[in-house]
């Protein structure tokens, strides 16, 4: 971050992007409720920025579809993300900048649960933690520059 | 092999002696002389037998039929060997025991194999004086046949016949006429065809069988079998192209009398025309021949003899002899030029005089004419009596008769070179335009196009084409059918003839008439000879001489008026739908919408140049069908299709049509499709009228029950058209009429919307969004401020449609906030957010994109209403659409 004078990371292997997705008769439909499904999340997630690249998440394969489990009814959202080197420093902040998203984005009743994939990171367990605690998660956004620094991550890019 | 032949000569005499003696056989002789034939030359082997044949006692052989056999096949080798072989024979025909038919087999062989003829000619008579004898007498088919051959290559190859000429022809000709039936299981399979053919070769095969053979078919003629009459006629018509004039000079008188008699009194076709091209043959024998100063002219004494007989008998036309005699003069005729000059000479007069005289046997008279090959320079004197002739029997109303003369004038026009009478065709056609219909009744005027003096005919041509059918109800049936028959034959006649440049200048004008005028439908002219016409341009494109000249004029004149009238017969075929289709008003909707959406097409896709026919009974039947109809596709193509034609005309033609609409718009019970896709085409031409029509459109915004549709009509106003009031269909549609139209009216709008009872206002604010939404947004920006109140109160319009059309329009304007906009945040926001719970899904997407837009104002201006957005916005990221919750989402996070 601060002191990157160099980058952990500097040449990651990049992953295709997903299409949008398709526009169906159903969703045009006043009538039909349209469940939150798992490409709704990973929709909503996919395209947050990776700090330290001009790419995305989904781009870098930190986020996967297969690692967002969403129920609707039961209003819970599990999110599992890849960070792309075991020591990434980065992992808490993808983290953070995830939940951030998510909360924004998702009605109040949803219970988030952002975590590492198991076994893709060193300092897994500390990253899981941190991201579970909701004081931590609400002090950490009081943090002017550290907000400004998530808001960057999910600025959407060319719109 | 000169040590061969040395041993040969050796050999020689040791073989005759062994021979003489009985030491060897001829057989081993054969098969010892075979050995050597392998080992040394031919000849000289062959030689050395036949040496040995003539000094051998031919008693002595048994095997004879195989030494001919052998000798035949040497026959075929090559020709140095010939004279040994020939000497072989030569020995062995001396031989007493020749087997019968071996004679006839070496003949067959020499005269089929043996090609030196100097060699045989050598024989000279006495060869001729052989064959004689040998065949004399001979009765087997077979033998017959070969002999016949053998005379025929004997009379054909010019041997030296000598005083044996009668002697060889009396041999053959006694079996003259053959009366031959093969036995019904004949193995040889010779006919009395064959034996026929070839004896009539023989006969016929040399002039010098003249003076016996015409006796003899004099002779003959006067038999009773009809199948030697025939082949007597045939034989002697075979027999004159061989003879000159003066082989025939003393028989022809008996000749003539013998065939005069033949065709007088025939009792079959068949001799009857064989005795006719035996005249023909005879005749043209005669004419061939190369006249010595000394002799007579066989010919003209022939004729004179042949016109003694016959023309009289032309004269008597009731007498069954008048055809025999026509069909004798006609063979003579038609053999020579020089014939058919002196008989015509003599004929034609009295037989125009006859015709002229006796009207009863026109017909007859007539066909004699046909028959005659009529010579130039004869025609040159009767001309101009001929034509009359033929041109009265033309224009008389017996039907054969006019046949047979139609048939006299191709047989005339067909003459080339007839320029005089060419002319003289012209001339008649020019006095008589009755004449040139007559001959188009007969296509005659098709041979026209070989001649050169085209335009003349052109011309006459043209008079006819055009001649209008008159009195038509007073014809009969069958006679307007002719008059038709004849223009089409005219018509293709002028195809025929245009193959010059000149003209085509004068023929396609006419035919392109006759399309106008067919348009018009003035003159009755079918749709055969429409179609007619329009092939005939075609067959004039394709056959004219490609000049400069030509291309010019089908460039400048013809293609263009084609153009016009190939759009004109569009728009008719299209008129013509029309009618059908109010024929079927009752009928099924479907075709009915089909009808009227073809006929839209293509009416309103005109040019405004094109005058669109009957255009008032067109109107006025799309206007009875836009109201009366109640099928949508049908009532709204009519409509779209009125609106494109009253848009397109001129500006003096409203008159009718401005009491048209007031009418509509006084007397409609709900506003109909028809007057705002009337006032949509008025408003584009920015047409006077169309105030009128918009005031009425306004005021109509007040009423209860029709406002509403009233304030939708502004859409149908303010949109594009897609398919017939746009520039594409050449549709009269200025610049910038929508910012015209919201210019002027805007004005009207908000005072009627201040003016109006609160329960009426909806149906101004769905008027003005419908109005605005469609404005470009330069003129939306300044339009803008004194329409902000009025469309931030169509924000809370319960209707959802204006709702919509409201938000889409400020929408943009969001984008880009004037100031106006941002002092009415406050107003904009409450309601945006209102919306956002909407029932209607593009109403929360629509509010919810505009809120997402505010957002982008001056943040100082946006942050007041940060806390109260986001919360509000909550509520939709759980909408139950996913488009909804996915607009919430770019919002908030944006927020």
């Amino acid at each position: 971050m601060s002191g990157g004078t160099s980058l952990e990371n500097a040449n990651p292997v990049i992953f295709e992007r997903s299409g949008e997705r398709l526009l169906t008769a159903t969703d045009e439909d006043e009538d039909v409720h349209d469940p939150i499904d798992d490409r709704e999340i990973f929709d909503l997630i996919r395209s947050i920025n990776d700090p330290e690249h001009p790419l995305s998440l989904e781009e870098l394969n930190v986020v996967e579809q297969v690692r967002v489990k969403v129920n609707d009814a039961e209003s819970t959202v599990g999110i599992e993300f890849t960070p792309t080197i075991p020591h990434c420093s980065m992992a808490t902040l993808i983290g953070l900048s995830i939940k951030v998203k998510l909360l924004r984005s998702l009605p109040d009743r949803f219970k988030i649960d952002v975590h590492i994939t198991p076994g893709s990171h060193a300092s897994e367990e500390a990253v899981n933690k941190q991201l579970a605690d909701k004081e931590r998660v609400a002090a950490a956004l009081e943090n002017s520059s550290l907000l400004e620094v998530v808001n960057q991550c999910l600025t959407t890019r060319g719109i | 092999i000169f040590i061969s032949i040395i041993c040969y000569n050796s050999l020689n005499l040791a073989f005759c002696s062994g021979v003489k003696d009985g030491k060897f056989t001829v057989l081993q002789l054969v098969e010892a002389l075979g050995l050597h034939h392998c080992l040394a030359g031919l000849h000289e082997h062959i030689y050395v037998k036949s040496d040995i044949l003539s000094h051998v006692s031919l008693s002595l052989f048994s095997p004879v039929e195989v030494l001919i056999a052998f000798y035949e096949n040497r026959l075929k080798d090559h020709y140095v060997i010939t004279p040994p072989v020939l000497q072989g024979l030569g020995a062995l025909t001396k031989c007493t025991v020749l087997p019968p038919g071996s004679a006839v087999s070496m003949l067959r062989s020499l005269f089929q194999d043996v090609h030196v003829q100097v060699r045989l000619e050598g024989l000279g008579a006495d060869f001729v004086f052989g064959f004689v004898q040998s065949m004399d007498g001979e009765r087997d088919p077979r033998n017959l046949l070969l002999a016949f051959q053998i005379a025929k290559n004997i009379v054909l190859r010019g041997y030296d016949l000598g005083k044996f000429a009668e002697e060889l022809f009396e041999v053959t000709s006694c079996y003259f006429p053959i009366d031959f039936s093969p036995p019904p299981s004949d193995p040889h399979g010779i006919t009395k065809e064959e034996l026929i053919q070839m004896l009539r070769d023989v006969l016929t095969g040399t002039p010098r069988f003249a003076e016996f053979l015409l006796p003899l078919i004099i002779e003959k003629l006067d038999s009773d079998v009809p199948s030697s009459k025939l082949d007597s006629l045939q034989t002697l018509t075979a027999g004159v192209s061989q003879y000159e004039h003066k082989d025939l000079a003393e028989f022809l008188e008996g000749l003539w009398a013998s065939l005069r008699r033949e065709v007088f009194q025939t009792a079959s076709e068949k001799i009857e025309s064989a005795g006719l091209a035996a005249l023909t043959a005879l005749t043209s024998c005669l004419s061939r021949s190369v006249l010595s100063s000394d002799s007579e002219d066989s010919l003209s004494t022939f004729l004179d003899l042949v016109l003694k007989d016959c023309k009289h008998h032309l004269s008597e036309p009731d007498l069954k002899l008048v055809w025999p005699s026509a069909k004798l003069l006609q063979a003579a005729c038609s053999a020579s030029d020089r014939a058919s000059h002196i008989i015509t000479a003599a004929v034609m007069p009295s037989l125009i005089e006859q015709y002229n005289s006796r009207a009863q046997v026109h017909k007859g008279t007539i066909q004699m004419f046909v028959s005659f090959k009529i010579e130039e320079s004869v025609f040159l004197a009767f001309r101009p009596s001929l034509c009359s002739m033929v041109f009265s029997a033309l224009t008389e109303t017996n039907a054969s008769l006019q046949i047979t003369a139609n048939s006299v004038l191709t047989s005339l026009a067909q003459q080339r070179g007839e320029v005089p009478m060419k002319s003289f065709y012209i001339h008649s056609l020019q006095q008589s335009p009755i004449l040139v219909r007559h001959l188009a009744r007969f296509q005659i005027l098709q041979i026209y196009s070989e001649w050169q003096f085209m335009s003349v005919s052109c011309t006459s041509l043209t008079l006819l084409c055009s001649e209008p059918m008159e009195h038509d109800n007073e014809r009969a049936v069958s006679e307007r059918r002719s008059h038709h028959a004849v223009r089409q034959r005219c018509l293709s006649a002028l195809a025929a003839v245009s193959t010059q440049p000149s003209v085509v200048q004068e023929s396609t004008p006419v035919l392109l008439e006759v399309l106008s005028s067919a348009h018009t439908g003035g003159v009755g002219f079918s749709v055969e000879e429409v179609v007619l016409a329009c092939r005939s341009l075609q067959r004039i494109a394709v056959q004219v001489q490609d000049t400069e000249e030509t291309g010019r004029c089908f460039h400048d004149i013809i293609i263009p008026r084609l153009l016009s009238l190939a759009l004109q017969a569009a728009l008719q075929v299209c008129l013509f739908r029309r009618v059908m289709f109010s024929q079927k008003q009752r009928g099924d909707s479907w075709s009915q919408s089909q009808m009227v959406c073809l006929l839209m097409g293509c009416v309103c896709s005109l040019p405004r140049s094109v005058e669109v026919p009957q255009i008032e009974e067109l109107l006025s039947e799309l206007e009875e069908m836009s109201c009366a109809c109640s099928h949508p596709l049908s009532y709204t193509s009519a409509a779209k299709c009125f609106a494109g034609l009253v848009n397109k005309r001129p500006q003096g033609q409203f008159v009718s049509l401005h009491a048209t609409v007031c009418f509509f718009f006084e007397e409609a019970s709900a506003i109909s499709l028809l007057c705002l896709q009337v006032a949509k085409a008025l408003l584009l031409r920015y047409h006077p009228l169309f105030t009128t029509l918009t005031d009425k459109l306004f005021s109509l915004l007040d009423d209860a029950d029709l406002g509403p549709m009233a304030a939708d009509g502004f859409t149908l106003l303010m949109s594009d058209s897609a398919d017939i009031l746009n520039r594409g269909c050449h549709a009269d549609v200025r610049i910038m009429y929508r910012q015209r139209f919201f210019s002027e009216n805007s004005d009207k709008l908000v005072q009627g919307f201040n003016a109006a009872p609160q329960e009426k206002k909806p149906n101004y604010l769905k008027a003005l969004s419908n109005i605005v939404n469609t404005l470009p947004k330069q003129v939306q920006v300044t339009e803008l401020p004194k329409l902000l109140s009025l469309l931030l109160e169509a924000l809370s319009c319960p209707d959802q449609g204006v709702q919509l059309s409201t938000l889409s329009c400020l929408q943009p304007v969001i984008m880009d906030p004037p100031p106006v906009l941002v002092q009415q945040l406050e107003a904009l926001v409450s309601r945006l957010l209102a919306l956002t719970s909407s029932p209607a899904m593009n109403v929360r997407i629509t509010s919810l994109r505009c809120i997402h837009a505010v957002s982008r104002f001056p943040e100082h201006e946006v942050l007041p209403f940060r806390a109260r957005v986001l919360r509000a916005l909550a509520r939709p990221l759980d909408d139950k659409k996913r488009l909804v919750r996915s607009e919430a989402v770019k919002a908030r996070g944006q927020w």
